[in-house]
């Protein structure tokens, strides 16, 4: 009985462990956890990258579920997904630009070029409210619910799979509750 | 001869320019307003982890949000804050990824007190099995002493019965 124990102690460990362990293979380990998820945007208050003598702060976000996007003329992959984005804006979705570490004269041609599927650019050259967002690659894509809270944030390209299969899902869930909101505001009659 | 020779020169020299230029790119030029504050500055650099590069701290990497995170350490250490406050400025960002040491809370029970609970349980098992062992050992050494002593017991037996033979028969001799 005991020398049994001795023996089965070592393989429910290794099951153990194997079972842990097991949970994390197939995990791209270059995907961060997201720091900010269900936090408010961070403040901030940078200028508007086609008119700088406006500015933008977090409460721009608020009244209807956004993607914000962080994207810069240096960063290959933002090229690849940018048609996919005008399509996505042309559908009615509310994209965000935020330009991050880029030059503002380059991205304006980038975006007269490519076509503009954001409804404003924050111009972030020296990547403020990216850090603050714990940015650390390009290109980002966030879903901000109208309250302008963190609810995802998706590494690389936006492609038709990761809109269908993850962000319009997220998109219509929170914009569901927004109008559902909405309806318990109004006034009853 | 003279040419091909200075342009061997030449060419070590903007090798050696390129290899030089190279290990000095990640050296910042921060100026503390004191030496703790530089002493700090090592260490929470060393304790920092690049989410680009992720084999990496901060303070050995190029990548751009390392240069980031070591511009951010210096501003907030010049602030005065402490070392907790800037680790915990970094994971409210970039997540518990980015610290080589993380908090000690359920999630990383595992990996803070994993390790001991495995060297406490293979010291048991050890311990155990040279005990087990030990004793079998014992028992088998025991065994085999008593063997001997009924063996000697035996023969002893058997000479003594020898020697009365041998007693009964000299004294018929003797007659």
């Amino acid at each position: 009985m005991n020398k049994r124990l001795v023996f089965l102690t070592p393989l429910a460990i290794a099951l153990g462990l194997g079972l842990i362990l097991f949970t994390a293979i197939g995990k791209d380990p270059t995907k961060l956890e997201t720091a900010r998820l269900n936090d408010p945007i961070p403040a901030f208050n940078l200028k508007n990258l086609a008119d700088k003598t406006k500015k933008f702060s977090e409460k721009d976000f608020i009244g209807k579920v956004s993607l914000l996007n962080v994207w810069a003329t240096w960063c290959p992959s933002c090229r690849v997904e940018h048609g996919y984005l005008n399509a996505l804006a042309e559908q009615g979705v509310r994209i965000i630009g935020l330009n991050y570490k880029d030059e503002g004269e380059a991205a304006l041609t980038w975006l007269k070029k490519l076509g503009n599927p954001y409804e404003f650019t924050i111009y972030d050259p020296h990547g403020k409210l990216g850090f603050d967002l714990g940015v650390y690659g390009a290109p980002e894509t966030y879903v901000v619910d109208q309250y302008g809270v963190v609810r995802y944030r998706h590494v690389g390209i936006v492609d038709d799979e990761v809109w269908s299969q993850t962000l319009k899902p997220l998109v219509e869930k929170y914009s569901s509750i927004s109008s559902k909101a909405q309806l318990q505001l109004q006034p009853k009659q | 001869m003279t040419i091909l020779k200075n342009s061997g020169v030449i060419i070590f020299l903007i090798a050696f320019a390129f290899t030089s230029s190279s290990l000095l790119a990640n050296i910042d030029l921060y100026e503390f307003s004191n030496e703790v504050n530089q002493a700090r500055y090592k260490e929470l650099t060393k304790e920092l982890r690049c989410p680009k590069c992720q084999n990496q701290d901060i303070a050995d990497s190029n990548a751009p949000i390392a240069a980031d995170m070591r511009r951010e350490v210096h501003r907030l250490l010049e602030e005065g804050q402490d070392d907790r406050t800037i680790v915990g400025f970094m994971v409210d960002r970039f997540g518990e990824f980015v610290s080589y040491k993380p908090k000690v809370k359920p999630a990383t029970y595992l990996l803070w007190y994993g390790p001991w609970a495995l060297l406490i349980l293979g010291v048991v098992i050890i311990v155990f099995m040279a005990s087990r062992r030990a004793t079998k050992k014992n028992k088998a050494a025991a065994d085999e002493l008593f063997q001997e002593y009924q063996e000697q017991e035996k023969q002893g037996a058997l000479l003594d019965q020898h020697e009365q033979v041998e007693q009964l028969l000299s004294r018929f001799k003797d007659d």
